[in-house]
């Protein structure tokens, strides 16, 4: 069953179209990536499906409906922009912040304790949110998104300035939430997070919807593959072999961008005809790759 | 319902416990029981008035020193003359020295002419009543000479009698206005203060939020709608019970102070002939005035992204409470004027303006009932505007800080 139902939607502010016909199912329990450059929409993409923003065309759905604030109990949403009460203490502001989503106030302290508990900073509980790191501020944030058990949860940029630890945290947090039933939707700018965690994904940009499908999928239907040998002898000379898109040159060899597989056979015969062979791996290409191909950009 | 409850809570709860809010009470309250003992603790530090002062005089002439004590008796003076053995010079010279404070020199024979000499001239009370004195002593001797009856004396110094009368049905008479003018200036001056103090707790409140990011968390879970009348029930009951502690303690304050609220200063507040229309009035028109701007300011505080912008914005909001009182306070005066009878139904002056007509004219019910249900209709258009800007407004960041942005978070709030 498709949860989320994103159709035909378009959002114009004043001449600019900050998102341009985007259709995209996201099924229940599903972990969808959203890649893209700034201003490519994401965020507008996320305020519609949360009912912050309407369409100017087209529709999101959440289970056959629009959203609206009757199904807050149901929603987390981490927004980009962070923002918790400053003064407040964290306990009181979790515990505040999701009742107005209408959960239980026993119920709310419970598992506010159990959250920061899980996140390893139980003891700032009674502090104000200003005198937290960003780091533990951005924990706080997210324990705020879905304390109150959401089935939908949105997540922009949830590991931004983060340090690796904190980032390998809350990724286990994020992945064992959805292991529970959710459904999750998030940005990033790191590729790496995307191919590691979700099942579908999509790149926009400039508004539009460039790519998107499962992982898999995007990457066989991108219809290209690398090839990396590594061998004693010079191969460079082999990027001119036909069927060769692109040659990128490593210390000890190269990596060989081809569509056709049996181009890369080939390529393994005459590398062998130079010299020795060290290494030969056929590669899927990653997203990175893909992303840059479509978006005609790095991805920064 | 539930959601608001939990807004409504909160903005309560936590105005309440600034530390602000509780020294803004607590100072007020300290005031208030202050003023109403203020008589007696300046009796306290009065106390060596009454202790005797004794003045040395030269009197040339020797016939006067006994008549002006007998006339500063009289007076229920405490200053006590006593004839020098020293001449002029001698005493100057004491003055200056210290020894004594002053003296007085008196001359003449037909016409009294006296010198009053001191170190400095503060001791100013004292030589006014020897003017006094020696005024009715004068009055006294020319009467004398003319050979005046005390009833042709009593007669020549008789005051003019003049009773004014108002003809017109609806003014109070002046004694009635005289009374109810003192706690109508006070009730103005509160209501005043309240329109001004809460709304602009709002507009910090929403500015916060906006600023440190919460309120687009906020907007997420709750509609902005919900959230901005809450916001603005909240603060409004906490104004409530604000006002509901100043009242008790300056009920507490008067009392503690022994007076009966007929007598000295409270008189003249007219608390004597207390109306209680007029205290259900100025409860009615501190609630109506602060819904009005509270929704003004809630507009105004989610246009702004930083809360240093806030005050500048607020500027028109502000000047409109400002004319409203002026044109207030200057009705005390004159509350039968034209422009005020205009004001009293401009939504934005009647909070101030009607409240003061009601409070000092008998004008007929039907007046406030327009003026009100004016307000109440300006609430509504002002709310449902309000809404539309804030929930456009509460999504724009930038650099706005004028009224402009009024239309662009309209325009965002419309293709919301």
């Amino acid at each position: 069953m498709m949860t989320l139902s994103i159709k035909n939607a378009t959002k114009q502010f004043g001449d600019f179209t900050a998102v341009d016909d985007i259709s995209l199912d996201v099924a229940e329990g599903q972990m969808h990536g959203f890649l893209g450059a700034n201003g490519a929409g994401k965020t507008t993409t996320f305020r519609m499906a949360l009912g912050l923003l309407t369409p100017t065309q087209g529709e999101v759905l959440w289970q056959g409906r629009r959203i609206s604030y009757a199904d807050s109990p149901d929603i987390g949403y981490l927004p980009e922009e962070r923002g918790l009460y400053p003064k407040m203490k964290v306990q009181d502001q979790l515990v505040y912040l999701a009742r107005l989503r209408r959960m239980d106030k026993k119920q709310a302290e419970q598992g506010a304790k159990e959250w920061l508990e899980r996140f390893e900073v139980p003891h700032y509980a009674n502090k104000k949110v200003e005198e937290l790191s960003k780091g533990n501020q951005q924990k706080i944030q997210l324990i705020a998104s879905l304390l109150h058990n959401p089935k939908l949860l949105i997540l922009d940029e949830p590991f931004s300035g983060l340090d690796p630890v904190n980032v390998e945290m809350l990724k286990k947090a994020i992945l064992d939430f959805q292991r529970h039933g959710a459904t999750i939707v998030f940005s990033s700018h790191r590729m790496d997070h995307v191919e590691e965690l979700c099942d579908d994904m999509s790149i926009l940009d400039k508004g539009k919807l460039v790519v998107h499908g499962s992982i898999r999928e995007v990457k066989r239907t991108f219809g290209k593959q690398n090839v990396r040998i590594h061998s004693d002898a010079d191969i460079t000379a082999l990027s001119e072999l036909p069927g060769v898109e692109k040659f990128t040159a490593q210390r000890s060899g190269g990596v060989f961008r081809i569509a056709d597989e049996a181009v890369g056979q080939n390529l393994l015969a005459r590398a062998l005809e130079l010299g020795p062979v060290r290494q030969f791996a056929l590669e899927e290409p990653s997203l990175e790759e893909i992303f840059i191909e479509k978006v005609g950009r790095a991805h920064v | 319902m539930y959601s608001f409850w939990i807004i409504f809570k909160q903005a309560f709860k936590t105005k309440a416990m600034t530390k602000s809010f509780m020294i803004t009470t607590l100072v007020v309250v300290a005031s208030f029981f202050l003023l109403a003992n203020l008589p007696s603790i300046i009796e306290s530090f009065d106390g060596d008035d009454n202790s005797q002062q004794t003045i040395q005089v030269v009197d040339g002439t020797g016939q006067y020193t006994e008549a002006l004590q007998a006339q500063l008796d009289q007076q229920d003076s405490a200053i006590q003359l006593e004839a020098s053995a020293l001449s002029e010079e001698q005493l100057r010279t004491d003055v200056e020295a210290g020894e004594m404070d002053a003296f007085l020199v008196i001359e003449g024979d037909d016409e009294i002419t006296a010198r009053y000499i001191a170190e400095s001239a503060t001791e100013s009370a004292q030589a006014a009543e020897l003017e006094n004195a020696l005024q009715s002593l004068q009055t006294a001797r020319v009467a004398e000479q003319l050979e005046l009856e005390a009833t042709e004396l009593a007669q020549l110094f008789a005051p003019v009698e003049m009773e004014r009368e108002a003809l017109a049905e609806s003014s109070k008479s002046q004694e009635e206005l005289s009374q109810a003018r003192g706690l109508v200036y006070i009730l103005i001056m509160v209501i005043y203060i309240a329109v001004i103090y809460y709304p602009n707790m709002i507009a910090m409140e929403v500015a916060n939020e906006k600023s440190s990011r919460v309120m687009e968390i906020l907007i997420s879970s709750v509609s902005p709608v919900k959230h901005m009348f809450a916001k603005i029930a909240g603060i409004g009951s906490l104004g409530i019970l604000q006002m509901m502690i100043f009242a008790l303690a300056g009920y507490l304050a008067i009392q503690s102070s022994g007076s009966d609220l007929t007598e000295g200063v409270f008189s003249v507040m007219g608390f004597s002939e207390v109306k209680f229309s007029t205290f259900f009035y100025a409860i009615l028109f501190f609630l109506l005035g602060y819904f009005l701007y509270a929704v003004l300011a809630a507009l105004l505080g989610s246009l702004v992204s930083r809360t240093e912008d806030v005050q500048q914005l607020m500027l028109p909001m502000m000047i409109l409470i400002i004319i409203a009182s002026f044109i207030a306070f200057s009705g005390i005066s004159m509350p039968e004027a034209g422009y005020v009878t205009v004001a009293s139904y401009i939504p934005f002056f009647a909070p101030l303006v009607m409240f003061l007509r009601v409070g000092l004219l008998d004008i007929p019910l039907w007046e406030p009932l327009l003026s009100i249900a004016i307000m109440l209709l300006t609430i509504g258009i002002l709310g449902w505007f309000g809404a539309r800007v804030y929930r456009g407004g509460v999504l724009m960041y930038g650099s706005s800080q004028s009224l402009k942005d009024i239309r662009r978070a309209i325009k965002l709030g419309n293709e919301k």
